[in-house]
């Protein structure tokens, strides 16, 4: 039987060393890379007819767009406008390594902390930086409950504090832990179909049908971590830039 | 939108697109959020929580690597972090999580239970 965990090891294709420092160019570096490119050939083939009447690629595109752009007014104003690029990008780089990491022997970059921690973590000091920029100090306050006794701030600031510090950690082992599991449990499912279905071909049938149930669940996954991840970080958003 | 024999009127349109404009401007459409399934809010509390006492713990940890006073700072942090383990749990679960601290959120609410 394969060994579940293997499709999320790391291998260096191009072995690179900077300053002492591993930089490789891995397997998840070409998955990325590949992301980008498709994402942006996808979006910028679809929309170059500039049609009134869109085709059928062009759509496609024009609902992601809208997609993006009716979540970020719904949930941080028409101020949020200013901060589409970013959210759409994060979006579709979230949405597409999801669905390519989906394709049998492709690797998973969001199955990887680093990276969604990364990407929360970016979320994460923007969304301060611009809370700090528009309200200042002002900002402080909101780590200790309105109204509350003075000498509980001794307290309630600390683990208010600790509570604001995990949210890029919550949001990031949301998506990691959804797709490293979605993955482990498709290739266990994989893994009973060969064997069992190598000695009688009836009983392989069952884990297979069950397989291709999960195999769909993991699409909706992909496609809801992508949108949570997204909604989250307008959300956020939403609470740097309407303080009150 | 459904075709019509006569197209509105300009004051007509005028008056829905001051209208739209104005549900923009608010941009508070996020009562109505999708309700997640039970096992995605269960598996969302576990981290919530697991992932407040580990920020605790680290900055415990670290505090005590800076200041020299080990163990007792990651003793203090980790029950701080307890705690917040266990308000961002709760905060997850009666949908307080979209501000920073606590206390906004229930201002927030109690606000928009008064307007509707």
């Amino acid at each position: 039987m394969a060994n579940p965990i293997e499709q999320f090891q790391i291998k260096p294709i191009v072995d690179l060393q900077v300053a002492g420092v591993n930089v490789s160019f891995t397997n998840s570096a070409v998955m990325m890379v590949v992301t980008v490119v498709l994402i942006t050939a996808f979006l910028t083939v679809s929309v170059r007819s500039r049609a009134l009447v869109p085709g059928r690629w062009q759509s496609m595109a024009e609902v992601f767009y809208e997609f993006i752009a009716n979540m970020l007014r719904d949930n941080v104003g028409s101020e949020g406008r200013k901060y589409f690029p970013f959210v759409f990008s994060l979006f579709m780089f979230v949405l597409f390594g999801n669905l390519l990491g989906l394709l049998p022997g492709a690797f998973t970059f969001t199955s990887q902390i680093v990276v969604t921690f990364v990407m929360a973590a970016v979320v994460f000091v923007g969304v301060t930086v611009i809370g700090f920029v528009r309200h200042g100090l002002h900002f402080l306050r909101f780590f200790f409950p309105h109204g509350a006794p003075l000498a509980t701030a001794v307290i309630l600031v600390p683990i208010e504090l600790i509570s604001y510090l995990s949210r890029p950690i919550s949001l990031s082992v949301r998506l990691f832990a959804n797709m490293t599991a979605g993955h482990i449990i498709l290739t266990i499912l994989g893994g009973f179909v060969v064997s069992l279905g190598a000695f009688y071909l009836v009983p392989g049938v069952i884990p297979f049908a069950f397989l291709s149930a999960v195999a769909l669940l993991e699409f909706g996954i992909a496609l809801l971590q992508a949108y949570v991840f997204t909604a989250l970080t307008c959300i956020y958003l939403h609470d740097a830039i309407h303080m009150h | 939108m459904a075709e019509r024999d006569n197209p509105p009127s300009l004051e007509e349109l005028d008056a829905r697109l001051r209208a739209a404009r104005e549900r923009e401007r608010a941009g508070r459409g996020r009562e109505e959020r999708v309700a997640s399934a039970g096992l995605g809010l269960a598996m969302r509390l576990a981290v919530e929580f697991v992932v407040g006492i580990a920020v605790g713990v680290a900055i415990g940890w670290g505090l005590d690597r800076w200041l020299g006073t080990r163990p007792w700072l990651m003793v203090l942090f980790l029950l701080l972090g307890g705690a917040a383990g266990v308000m961002n749990a709760y905060r997850a679960a009666r949908g307080l999580d979209d501000t920073v601290g606590i206390g906004a959120a229930q201002r927030r609410r109690t606000r928009s239970e008064k307007d509707n």
